[in-house]
């Protein structure tokens, strides 16, 4: 016998863990999943030997506290049909049935290649972040962080923390359209809070606007960065590199469900209404899988839908307006930390695209579509699933994602074969 | 604070704080992750489990994501080094 659930969420981040307590709080059985062993999602992720901000810690208690909420941790989707997910943990694979599916799968980093970006020691910018919170050796580590928007910030603040030498933090943005961005910032008073509160914890740190890191180089790791910037080129030796590009919606699971998607610039999001529905009767989707916003619209959506799931249709009509202005907020991000032309070119002919086949930039010319470069060279087709060269080739653009295939995620040959039968109806 | 995990990596014992990752076990002993296809040094990227750049074999299963797990006393830890 497996289980099932009234309402199933996917994803323990903001926008999943205010979902469960909602519906929650409505009396239904509620299934909490993630693929990390602790619930928090990006922004909550738990550091090693440190309790969370209190913010974290209600919204984390809220759900996995709730006798009605099942919190399955380490637990991955591989797979779907109408009604039921395929999951794997560290057990085993099984089916979990639902009468309501909500998705939070959130975000993932927008990557983009560059000469010498497959070296150890090149990370993610939010990468950086999420290795150092678990316990990631940095003390006396000389760090670079370059790429885009304000999870650079975050992203330097915890690697001080950790005891790392910052040398600068490099913002692609120009200096005009950030001086905008801060200018309107008055009417959003919690974000302008923490951007003061960061900028305090970085004293010191050189930030520098108009800058992209051209090339990283090293013999068996990287030992140096070569940053672009309005003054000239400027070589910088380093021990770690941690360069992100924004964010992008993780919307493989939705895709395979048959969720109809829109696209937010060069990338495909969840679309759905105020309500928090997808096109899919009884499936919602909530944070940064409908379009980027970051933890306010986040945790706001997952409240709406895990109230509208358990068809409390006031509960998330009472959210709207809030809603709205977390969303604006999100809208100017994206005006002014808009990429510069600059940051789509620096792959070079040689530039390894697909990291998982070692697939270089000239092997893709002259293929229309990701399918014909998947046949010929094998891009795409690794571990990742193309979940970072297809990012990245549709920024570039080269061609947009295609379609998700199960398994979502490598998965062991007996989680496919699990009995899909085999869930008990709620 | 609570008692280190005790893991093997390669061989080596190493003692780490509860609630550490495998992938930052490994850094901590300066280890080398995997190799690409193409025989090159590969390291973590993404740290939230979405490149598998940090793939290692733990416990005898291939193809793990070490920046996905926390440490576990008396994990046996394999990298491609
Ligand atoms: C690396 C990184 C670091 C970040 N750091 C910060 C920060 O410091 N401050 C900040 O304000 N914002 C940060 N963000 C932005 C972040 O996206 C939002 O702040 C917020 O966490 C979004 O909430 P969410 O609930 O929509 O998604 P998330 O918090 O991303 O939660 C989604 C959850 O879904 C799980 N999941 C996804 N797919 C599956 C699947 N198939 N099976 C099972 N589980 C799955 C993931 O493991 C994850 O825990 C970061 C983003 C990233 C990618
Ligand atoms: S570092 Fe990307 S999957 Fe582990």
């Amino acid at each position: 016998m497996r289980d099932g659930y009234d309402v199933l969420v996917v994803g323990a981040g903001p926008a999943g863990l205010a979902a469960a307590a909602a519906a929650a709080g409505h009396g239904a059985r509620v299934g909490l999943i993630d693929a990390q062993a602790g619930a928090g999602g990006q922004v909550w992720r738990r550091e090693v030997a440190r309790t969370g901000p209190a913010l974290a810690r209600r919204g984390i208690a809220a759900a996995l506290g709730h006798p009605g909420v099942a919190w399955l941790p380490q637990t991955q989707v591989v797979g779907a049909e109408a009604g039921a997910l395929l999951v794997e943990d560290p057990q085993g694979g099984r089916w979990l049935g639902y009468r309501a599916l909500v998705l939070a799968a959130g975000a993932r980093e927008l990557l983009l290649p560059f000469p010498g970006w497959t070296l150890p020691g090149v990370t993610g910018a939010g990468g950086l972040q999420a290795l150092a919170k678990q316990g990631w050796p940095l003390r006396g580590c000389r760090v670079v962080i370059a790429g885009s928007g304000p999870l650079l910030l975050a992203a330097a603040v915890t690697a001080r923390r950790h005891g790392a030498e910052l040398l600068g933090v490099y913002e692609q943005a120009g200096g005009e359209h950030l001086r905008r961005f801060a200018r309107g910032l008055w009417r959003w008073p919690g974000k302008a809070a923490q951007a003061a509160w960061m900028r305090a914890r970085l004293a010191g740190v050189p930030y520098r606007c108009g800058s992209v890191v051209r090339r990283a180089s090293g013999e068996a790791r990287v030992q140096a960065v070569e940053v672009d910037g309005p003054h000239g080129l400027q070589r910088i030796a380093c021990d770690l590199l941690a360069v992100g590009y924004g964010l992008l919606p993780n919307v493989e699971l939705a895709r395979l469900l048959g969720c109809a998607l829109r696209q937010s610039g060069a990338h495909p999001c969840v679309d759905t209404d105020s309500r928090q529905r997808t096109s899919v009767e009884g499936i919602y989707a909530a944070g940064e899988l409908c379009g980027i916003g970051g933890r306010d619209s986040a945790r706001l959506e997952g409240a709406i839908a895990g109230h509208a799931a358990a068809g409390d249709d006031a509960g998330a009509a009472r959210l709207q307006r809030p809603r709205r202005h977390a969303r604006r907020f999100a809208e100017r991000l994206d005006r002014h930390f808009a990429l510069d032309p600059r940051v789509r070119a620096l792959a070079e002919a040689d530039t390894v695209i697909c990291r998982c086949e070692d697939v270089p930039l000239s092997a893709l010319d002259g293929h229309a579509d990701a399918r014909s470069a998947r046949l010929a060279t094998r891009c795409g087709m690794g571990a990742c699933q193309g979940r970072i060269c297809g990012g990245a080739l549709a920024e570039l653009g080269r061609f947009p994602r295609d379609g998700s295939r199960p398994p979502l995620f490598p998965a062991r040959l007996s989680t496919l074969a699990a009995d899909p039968v085999s869930f008990r109806d709620p | 604070m609570s008692a280190p995990v005790r893991l093997q990596i390669n061989g080596h014992g190493v003692e780490v704080p509860p609630g550490t990752s495998v992938a930052a076990a490994i850094a901590r002993l300066g280890l080398p992750f995997r190799r690409s296809v193409q025989g090159h040094w590969r390291a973590p990227l993404c740290g939230i489990g979405v490149c598998f750049e940090c793939r290692v074999r733990i416990d005898g299963l291939a193809q793990q994501r070490a920046c996905m797990l926390p440490v576990r006393e008396g994990m046996q830890v394999w990298t491609d080094a």
